[in-house]
């Protein structure tokens, strides 16, 4: 019901941006708190449908996948959460797909971040990824199948350091056990222990101060998932193979949730982005249209 | 006690919002309540993270301490000199290594990924060839033909020692057009980024306080 509604909204949303076109013509300029009310319905209207779109695969997520398929059970994935809530919407998804995907396949977790709230985030989607009954029914247990070893300051000091030793940087883990007391631990010193890296990014440090400080000096095969704003600035490292995979912002997580056969929140945010870019585009469209008018009538008053 | 953090969090979230009416009391105090809260959070951590956690816990109460972090901490404290203006001129020091040992680890690390990689796949690959059948990819060996296109003349359109005319006036023009669209690009994901931030926003409000959304 209340999605059929949403969808006969967007319908007269659609039909009104036509009308507002057409007054833009006829020289009656949007108000911005207008522009506002679209974009909000943009977003509400798509969400109340609860609906998804389908979506082609691209070249870089199936890269991110073969890598992934690489693993095999027991391998240990090291997984750094450089995030914090503001970038959730996008990160979020991306991360708890990987994690469902992770435990089902039986890979050894270990998770750390650069940004303090990066741990807990991840904290957040382990917990939403056990309610999958699969992974559930495994009986889990931190510091054997997964371990978190928190927040540690020093940005790309961090992972140089790590290069080194781990147990350095993260002499306990979030639970204030030893790093030496942690079963999954047992045989991890340095990145050569690990069999994987992915990082999930929203900015500095991230990604690029993984890839310059950690893959090209210590040689480790790392995939990343990053916020759209950051993923641009990714693609040289993927080309180079630097990086051997990459998810770009929502777009990114809901091929990622497609590949993985998961319906998670990327899939269902994905309808919403689209109204929302479309309406954008609408409206740049409506300002140039505008702008134009407005000069020509400028041009044809000046005597 | 969850209830009550959602209720909190989603009227915080409209009175941010209302500043897309107009300025009003409750935005601002908003804002001030984030700014307040963003310090204080910010200090806690900083406080726990780095002098309890690693210079406490490392360097005096561990069982093996590592001594080398009371250079850190006595180079750390020597930035308080600056709060005494005879002796403010020994907070350079600390300064001094910090910006050093800095410039040090990027110098090396930009030069090998930022560089040398790059510069490395763009010469290297331009005929791209099927690694199953041997035959060129003609897709892909297009693609690598507009980046070295691309970076050549970018690099031609920052030459500012030689007048922009003739055929290099014409190369640095296609330059010019390969950063406008690199920017277009760029800002194209800035506004995706930004739509996520709000989509974000109405999931919460629509679904963890409203209850609307399944």
């Amino acid at each position: 019901m209340l999605s059929t509604i949403a969808m006969v909204l967007s319908a007269i949303v659609g039909l009104s941006l036509i009308y507002l076109l057409i007054r833009t013509i006829q020289g009656h300029p949007v108000e911005r708190r207008i522009v506002f009310i679209y974009i909000g319905l943009a977003v509400v209207l798509p969400l109340l449908m609860n609906k998804t779109l389908p979506l082609p695969i691209t070249k870089d997520v199936i890269k991110l996948y073969d890598q992934l398929e690489k693993l095999q059970p027991g391998s240990k994935v090291l997984c750094a959460f450089d995030y914090d809530p503001p970038s959730a919407p996008e990160l979020q998804p991306m991360a708890v797909a990987f994690l469902k995907y992770a435990f089902k396949k039986d890979l050894k977790i270990i998770i750390m971040g650069l940004w303090p709230q990066g741990p807990q985030q991840a904290q957040q989607a382990i917990e939403e990824a056990m309610l999958d009954p699969i992974i559930a029914g495994k009986n889990l247990v931190q510091g054997e199948d997964w371990v978190n070893l928190g927040f540690q300051s020093g940005n790309e000091f961090v992972i140089q350091s790590m290069g080194t030793e781990f147990k350095r940087m993260f002499p306990k883990d979030n639970r204030h056990i030893a790093y030496g007391d942690i079963p999954l631990l047992q045989d991890v010193v340095n990145f050569s222990n690990v069999d994987f890296v992915i990082n999930f990014s929203a900015g500095k440090p991230g990604t690029t101060e993984w890839v310059q400080f950690g893959v090209d000096r210590f040689g480790f095969d790392m995939v990343a998932g990053n916020t759209a704003v950051q993923a641009p600035m990714m693609y040289p490292y993927l080309r180079t193979g630097q990086l051997k995979g990459l998810l770009g912002g929502m777009t990114g997580a809901a091929e990622f949730e497609k590949i993985l056969d998961e319906k998670g929140k990327a899939s269902t945010f994905l309808l919403a982005q689209t109204f929302a870019h479309a309406t954008v585009i609408i409206f740049i469209i409506i300002g140039n249209l505008a702008y134009f008018s407005s000069r020509k009538k400028k041009m044809a008053g000046t005597p | 006690m969850e209830t009550v953090s959602i209720w909190i969090a989603a009227i915080l979230t409209l009175g941010i919002f209302s500043f897309l009416y107009k300025d009003n009391p409750l935005y601002k105090a908003c804002e001030a309540l984030f700014v307040g809260v963003s310090a204080a959070y910010w200090a806690i951590v900083f406080y726990f993270d780095n002098i309890y956690k690693k210079f406490y816990e490392g360097a005096v109460t561990a069982e093996e301490p590592d001594y080398f972090l009371w250079i850190g901490a006595i180079l750390g404290l020597l930035f308080l000199t600056r709060l005494i203006p005879n002796i403010g001129w020994v907070s350079r020091w600390p300064m001094a290594l910090i910006v050093g040992a800095t410039a040090g680890l990027w110098m090396v690390g930009y030069f090998v990924s930022n560089a040398m990689n790059q510069i490395g796949n763009t010469i290297s690959n331009i005929i791209v060839r099927d690694a199953a059948t041997g035959f060129i990819a003609w897709g892909e060996t297009f693609g690598t033909l507009v980046i070295l296109v691309g970076v050549l003349s970018g690099l031609v359109y920052f030459f500012f020692s030689k007048e922009h005319k003739g055929v290099f006036g014409a190369t640095a023009k296609v330059g010019t057009w390969f950063l406008m669209v690199t920017f277009g690009a760029s800002f194209g994901y800035t506004v995706m980024s930004r739509m996520s931030l709000l989509i974000g926003r109405v999931d919460f409000l629509l679904g963890d306080w409203l209850h609307i959304l399944r």
